[in-house]
């Protein structure tokens, strides 16, 4: 029994100069190898009882006088292993900022309005066919001081666990067209082939009527090569 | 599904603003966090009390403020239960509440898992890591398993003690483990490809 190793084709390296702060928080020396043992091949796990209503609704779960401002959406899409098989009720854990780019972290320093009705924090646990769906506010552009006019682009922010601590994931998911992807050094640390992972599709099978356009982002984290973990 | 291989979604850094969404409570944010710095759920669960203290450098040196320090670990009996009414192997703290960017775990000791010697696992996010790094906290006290830990004795001689958390009695008499995180520099704490 073994687990896939992290697929250095596609995942970004420690060390990506355009991206600043990674000079002197990336790791120098090599990984050391490890054969996984039951250290590895477990995981923290939740059940519905941690998830509370409207935890999936950005738009709902912190509503102080009326609804958030902003483009309403709604981000859906199927977590699975790397042989598309669903990975069911696992947390999905998911921040970003307000439409207007602000985060309420204490630290940011933004100058862009606050929504008194919007948190940006929310999570969810997959079905069993692996789906999860969050409804919230499309994120805005935000500066940060990586260089001259550095702008991230609209992103949301997700934290995955899936079976064991090897499929841990943190990601970014992106939106289609946005013109600052392509100077955007978080984004562009990964291998260029694989960038496309990150961007989510518009879809009109997640669109609602009258309510919210749809974007689909589909996840997908390290799995077992053979049969999977007996005890788990 | 017509694929028949799915790429592993790449990583991204969980960068400066993970705290309301990920740690929450710690950070005093009106939303309920899914783990802290408390492992211990229920007073009765069996195991010695310790708590795990460090600090993360950068390779300047410096005090990195903003970094996320994940632990998985076993229960006394080196299992990695389910059960999560008395332990919870799963921690999560921010290095931003604590003065001088520390994190606390209160935890208890683990078992030994399938032979090794007592360890725990230890996830390391942050700004400027474009995904995360994984290593192992073994305890300074536990030179006879550790002697015998293939994970341990697999790296240099030289780094291993980038590996060991030091026992030390603080002054109320509890037991503290210090593990500190070297990103760069001399000591440089060994992360594994797990
Ligand atoms: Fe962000």
């Amino acid at each position: 029994m073994s687990q896939n190793k992290r697929d250095w084709d596609v995942q970004p390296p420690f060390l990506y100069p355009d991206y600043k702060s990674t000079v002197l928080r990336a790791p120098s020396r090599p990984l050391v190898p490890i054969k996984h043992t039951l250290s590895e091949l477990t995981g923290p796990v939740y059940g519905h009882d941690l998830i509370r209503p409207f935890d999936n609704d950005l738009t709902m779960n912190a509503r102080v006088n009326g609804a958030p401002l902003g483009e309403r959406i709604i981000v859906a899409g199927k977590v699975t292993d790397e042989r598309g098989r669903p990975i069911s009720n696992t947390l999905v854990e998911l921040w970003q900022a307000n439409a207007s780019g602000r985060y309420v972290h204490k630290v940011d320093q933004h100058d862009a309005p606050l929504d008194p009705n919007f948190f940006g924090g929310g999570r969810c646990l997959t079905d069993s066919e692996g789906n999860y769906k969050f409804y919230t506010i499309k994120p805005g552009a935000y500066p940060w001081g990586n260089h001259p006019k550095a702008w991230r682009p609209n992103h949301i922010h997700f934290s995955l666990f899936g079976n064991q601590i090897t499929s841990r994931l943190v990601t970014q998911m992106y939106f289609p067209g946005d013109p600052l992807l392509d100077y955007d050094p978080v984004f562009q640390g990964v291998p260029e082939k694989y960038r496309h992972l990150l961007i989510s599709n518009f879809d009109l099978g997640v669109t609602e009527q009258d309510f919210a356009i749809g974007f689909r982002f589909d996840m997908v984290l390290r799995g077992d090569n053979e049969t999977p973990f007996e005890n788990r | 599904m017509s694929q028949d291989k799915f790429y592993q979604t790449p990583s991204q850094t969980v960068g400066p603003y993970f705290a309301y969404g990920l740690t929450p409570k710690q950070y005093l944010y009106n939303f309920p966090s899914i783990a802290d710095g408390n492992l211990i759920i229920n007073d009765e669960v069996s195991g010695e009390r310790i708590t795990i203290s460090g600090q993360v450098y950068d390779g300047n040196g410096h005090l990195i403020p903003d970094a996320m320090i994940e632990l998985w670990q076993a229960d006394a009996e080196g299992n990695y239960s389910k059960d999560l009414s008395m332990f919870h192997g799963f921690g999560r703290l921010g290095t931003g509440t604590i003065k001088d960017s520390k994190f606390e775990f209160q935890t208890i000791k683990p078992g030994r898992v399938d032979g090794q010697a007592p360890h725990i696992n230890v996830i390391v996010f942050m700004r400027g890591q474009l995904t995360h790094t994984y290593t192992r906290l073994y305890f300074s006290d536990e030179t006879e398993a550790n002697s015998q830990d293939p994970v341990l004795q697999s790296v240099e001689e030289d780094r291993r003690n980038t590996l060991l958390a030091t026992k030390t009695i603080r002054p109320d008499g509890t037991t503290c483990y210090v593990f500190n995180i070297y990103m760069q520099g001399p000591n440089e704490t060994v992360f594994f490809d797990v």
